[in-house]
């Protein structure tokens, strides 16, 4: 955790409410994102009980399973939940903008230019937390591979038209979720706890309604206290007035009020499937409410710079996915291949670097942490020098001599760089520290072709500039084989029918 | 890059004074063996690849030099992977000087200053950014991300990867397909590779590409030869045993040295402070721990890193000499030949900042990551977890303590706040078992505890 970090958490403890850690949202929340809180049933994996599903926060569409262990009543659910999700996230597949994009022609190996679709937005999903995103991609991998009556029409029971689609959507958000950034499928916890501190430890802040207790409290009132009340109030029979953001359920619940109305759902009473929808209701509609109050206050910030330029590789992906599933291509496989898995890493670990930069650049809150931690340096500009590369051709080197009070980690010949308006980055050689206080930097770039530096492209005496040691576009990572090229020393070339196959018996399988 | 900074202990050590053991064969004759068996793996026996398990300090670059002088004279094209510019570099000279006539690429990028202008005095060391122009040389050397963008050239029929533990699976999948067979050395106590993110995706997985290479190498290939080399030529005989023991239990190895064939003494007398009794203790028994009162700090505990500043002053007021095995006069302890090592970036420009003040250059100060294959006389360590509230998986990990509890030929001080041994037992490791993931032993709960146990007998209080 960084120093100021650190500090916004001991000041929420200190006054019991919870502190800035932006001045800008650093998350793209779509104007119309839809809500999604799942509730699962205790002790069965992947056996959802319910959910409340939509995007229109005074009319959610419950959902709910009344013997979540009949598997009839599951597929219903899972189909209804289709119905409902699918229109959603194809729902911005026809609006599209062209884009160039530089491919490697097949028959000449050159590189050409080709005009490819994007669409101009892509539909967000919303969960409560992570457990929520968890709870995404385990409903994508369950049913992305059901065989439909029309693939498989002797199957005695073929799934639902729809749902292996869903699954290979659910699939795809909860794969991108993971990449740092990414706004298609968020947590709300997460996108709280970046934007604030509380006084509470992380793990505490997982709890939604407690965060958000946090977060909300009044001037003069203490969000700590009103959290504590979250998490403890009980009603008489134990069970929580602000019931957990799921999917799990609260114990009590489950045995006191969920277990005697399934009882009596079984035993086919009147009225019993009823009583079931509204406490499984009673469950959701809380976090509901909280999932839209956490929105209210996260679009109550103004968006960072960057975020739309985040937001376009989310359109990106979106895109891919629309076209692998327009040209028909099965369903991401259960595990991925080495060199899959290599290529998802690397673009996650550029991910991550760029996010810090462009979180930096885009906040001075943010930049100030860097700031602190040696890793950027902000001052006033007391001193240029021109100056000239040698050779046959000299390009405008010219010295910057900074101000500041700031103490940044900096080598004879460390790489700085800085914004230029405009979202390009100008690159720079840190010189020397002339005295306490002072870094001379030569700038090595973006001043144009010429002799001269453009105008406007050094920055002036009195100006204040701010230097980051960190690059502000992180490069990607090496080109690998194509997986059909796999070397020996990651077992080769995958085989395609192996990667599907059930794992072979071994002598531990058999007692 | 000089040979001060890295491993060149064999060859000085190779005729030096032998030191008598009782049973065991001696250890340049135990190194010579597990060498020739080596060589004959790699260049006759019938494995695609040869794996070598090195310990601190155990000639690991000089094998590779070998190694590659001997399969150039065989006539085939051979590639060598290192992980930094910095190991590139000093494995060209190395080679260069080893063998002046032998043609050497050195392929690197085309930033400015891509490689050591040290380079530049060997005639037969050919230097470009692009490889074509390095096509038909004997040897090409370059890191791992230069290869993995080398496109339209090869295949190699031999490679030899250096530091093949701190190389991520990712990266040798990126490389693998340029050569044919190949040669892996490292050291499998040092660092290991990690990510950023979260790659708990993958785990189990036997290509989970944040693993080391070396790793995701043997789950695919389980039959290929490993051999180990038995002596370290860096650690003396008052260290070899415990990084054995602590960082090694299962593949144990030795020092090259006998007992006293190292001595470090000071010209000026003690002043009997803390900090001149820690470094006569470390002097004479190989290791001093300077004990700090317990505190919870942040981790550029001001009073810690003045201690560390300290130590580094009075080492080189006190002129110490260090008698070893390479030359019959003492040589001077000056401050090339000093080392502070931290465990994040911030503690060692703390540590820069202090000795700068009390005006001390030329120590290398730096982390542990960083310090990873680098050799120096005396190091000054501030420990991971001095002042901490917890011990995290990162503070813990047994690498980290391996490589800066084993960079120095002759003591090593570490500087620690007192009530490390209690915040261990307060933090019992728990980390998540994963299925298909090998438990690695020991531990960094075990480690610590046995190094701290080990430092206990050797503690003067601040």
């Amino acid at each position: 955790m960084s120093l100021i970090s650190t500090l916004a958490r001991v000041e929420a403890a200190a006054t019991g409410r919870a502190r800035p850690l932006t001045t800008v949202r650093h998350r793209h929340l779509a104007e119309r994102p839809m809500v999604l809180v799942p509730l699962t049933t205790a002790g069965e994996v992947g056996a959802p009980l319910g959910a409340l599903v939509g995007t229109d926060r005074d009319a959610p569409r419950l959902l709910v399973v009344p013997q979540p262990r009949d598997r009839t009543l599951r597929f219903a659910f899972l189909a209804e939940l289709a119905e409902v999700v699918l229109p959603h996230l194809e729902s911005a597949q026809g609006t599209v903008e062209l884009q160039e994009r530089a491919e490697t022609d097949p028959e000449t190996g050159k590189r050409v230019k080709v005009e490819v679709e994007l669409c101009a937005d892509a539909p967000q999903l919303i969960v409560p937390n992570t457990a929520g995103i968890s709870y995404v991609r385990l409903l994508g991998r369950s049913t992305r591979f059901r065989r439909t009556a029309e693939e498989e029409p002797d199957s005695p029971h073929p799934a639902p038209a729809r749902l292996p689609l869903l699954g290979r959507w659910l699939t795809h958000y909860g794969e991108r979720a993971r990449v740092p950034g990414s706004s298609l499928l968020l947590a709300v916890t997460e996108v709280l706890g970046r934007h604030w501190a509380t006084g509470q430890s992380r793990l505490e802040d997982q709890h939604l309604g407690a965060l958000l207790a946090w977060i909300e409290a009044e001037e003069g009132t203490s969000g700590a206290e009103a959290a504590l009340r979250v998490e403890l109030a009980r009603d008489g029979d134990g069970v929580p007035l602000t019931p957990p953001a799921g999917p799990a359920t609260d114990p009590a619940f489950d045995n006191r009020r969920l277990a005697p109305a399934i009882a009596r759902h079984d035993a086919g009473l009147p009225g019993a499937e009823e009583e079931i929808r509204e406490l499984v209701a009673s469950q959701l509609r809380p976090t509901w409410d909280a999932v839209w109050r956490a929105l209210d206050l996260l679009r109550a910030l103004p968006p960072g710079a960057r975020v739309a330029d985040r937001w376009k590789r989310d359109r990106w992906s979106y895109t891919a996915h629309r076209d692998r599933l327009r040209a028909g291509e099965p369903p991401q496989p259960r595990r991925d291949d080495a060199v899959t898995a290599a290529r998802k890493l690397a673009a996650r670990e550029t991910a991550l670097a760029e996010l810090a930069a462009q979180e930096a650049l885009d906040d001075p809150l943010v930049m100030a942490e860097r700031r602190l931690s040696g890793e950027a340096f902000a001052g006033e500009v007391v001193r240029v020098e021109p100056a000239w590369s040698e050779g046959k051709r000299p390009m405008p080197r010219p010295l910057v001599t900074v101000r500041t009070d700031d103490l940044p980690h900096l080598e004879e010949g460390d790489r700085v760089h800085r914004a230029l308006e405009g979202g390009k980055s100008q690159p720079g050689v840190f010189v020397a520290s002339p005295a306490p206080g002072l870094f001379t930097v030569r700038l090595t770039g973006g001043m144009g072709r010429g002799k001269v530096p453009e105008a406007g492209s050094v920055p002036e005496e009195g100006e204040t500039v701010c230097w980051t040691l960190f690059e502000h576009a992180p490069r990607g990572g090496p080109d690998l084989p194509d997986p059909e090229e796999t070397p020996w020393t990651h077992g080769g070339p995958p085989d395609p029918d192996a990667l599907d196959a059930p794992d072979p018996v071994t002598p531990e399988d058999l007692l | 890059m000089t040979d001060t900074a890295t491993d060149t202990a064999t060859e000085t050590a190779t005729g030096a004074v032998p030191h008598a053991t009782t049973t065991e064969p001696h250890p340049a004759s135990a190194a010579a063996a597990a060498t020739e068996a080596i060589l004959r793996d790699t260049l006759a026996g019938a494995h695609r690849g040869v794996v070598v398990d090195s310990p601190p300090g155990a000639g690991k670059t000089t094998l590779v030099v070998r190694a590659a002088r001997e399969l150039a004279a065989t006539g085939r094209p051979l590639m060598i992977v290192a992980q930094t510019n910095a190991q590139v570099d000093d494995l060209v000279d190395r080679l260069a000087t080893a063998e002046p006539e032998l043609p050497v690429g050195r392929l690197h990028s085309s930033e400015a200053q891509p490689y050591d202008p040290v380079l530049d005095r060997h005639p037969s060391v050919v230097k470009s950014a692009k490889v074509a122009d390095l096509a038909g040389l004997d040897v090409v050397v370059s890191t791992a991300a230069k290869w993995a963008h080398v496109r339209g050239a090869g295949p190699w029929e031999q490679a030899i990867v250096d530091e093949a533990y701190q190389m991520r699976s990712d990266a040798l999948l990126a490389v693998a397909g340029l050569f044919e067979r190949a040669l892996f050395v490292g050291d499998p106590g040092q660092l290991d590779p990690f990510s950023q993110v979260a790659a708990e995706q993958w785990a189990g997985l036997s290509y989970d590409p944040s693993a080391s290479a070396v790793t995701t190498l043997l789950a695919h290939n389980p039959d290929l030869p490993v051999h180990r080399l038995p002596v370290s030529w860096r650690l003396p005989a008052s260290a070899a045993p415990l990084v054995s023991r602590a960082f090694y239990p299962y593949t144990p190895f030795r020092s090259g040295t006998g007992p006293g064939e190292r001595r470090l003494e000071f010209r000026a007398p003690s002043d009997g402070s803390s900090v001149d009794r820690v470094l006569d203790e470390a002097a004479s028994s190989g290791w001093g721990l300077l004990e700090l009162p317990a505190r919870h700090t942040p981790r550029t505990d001001p009073e810690a890193v003045a201690a560390v500043a300290a130590v580094v002053r009075r080492l080189l007021e006190r002129d110490g000499r260090a008698f070893g095995e390479r030359s019959p006069e003492p040589a001077s302890v000056t401050a090339d030949r000093i080392a502070v090592g931290t465990a994040h970036r911030d503690q060692a420009a703390a540590v820069r900042a202090a000795l700068a003040s009390l005006g001390v250059t030329g120590v290398a100060v730096d982390t542990a990551n960083r310090l990873q294959g680098r050799e120096f006389d005396v190091t000054v360590v501030l420990h991971p977890l001095s002042g901490r509230p917890d011990a995290t998986a990162f503070h813990l990990e047994t690498g980290r303590l391996c490589v800066l509890a084993s960079r120095h030929r002759h003591a090593c001080v570490v500087v620690c706040r007192a009530g490390v041994a209690e915040l261990l037992d307060e933090h019992p490791s728990a980390e998540p078992v994963r299925l298909g993931v090998e438990v690695r032993f020991p531990d960094g709960w075990e480690a610590n505890h046995a190094v701290l146990a080990h430092l206990a007998d050797h503690a003067v209080p601040w």
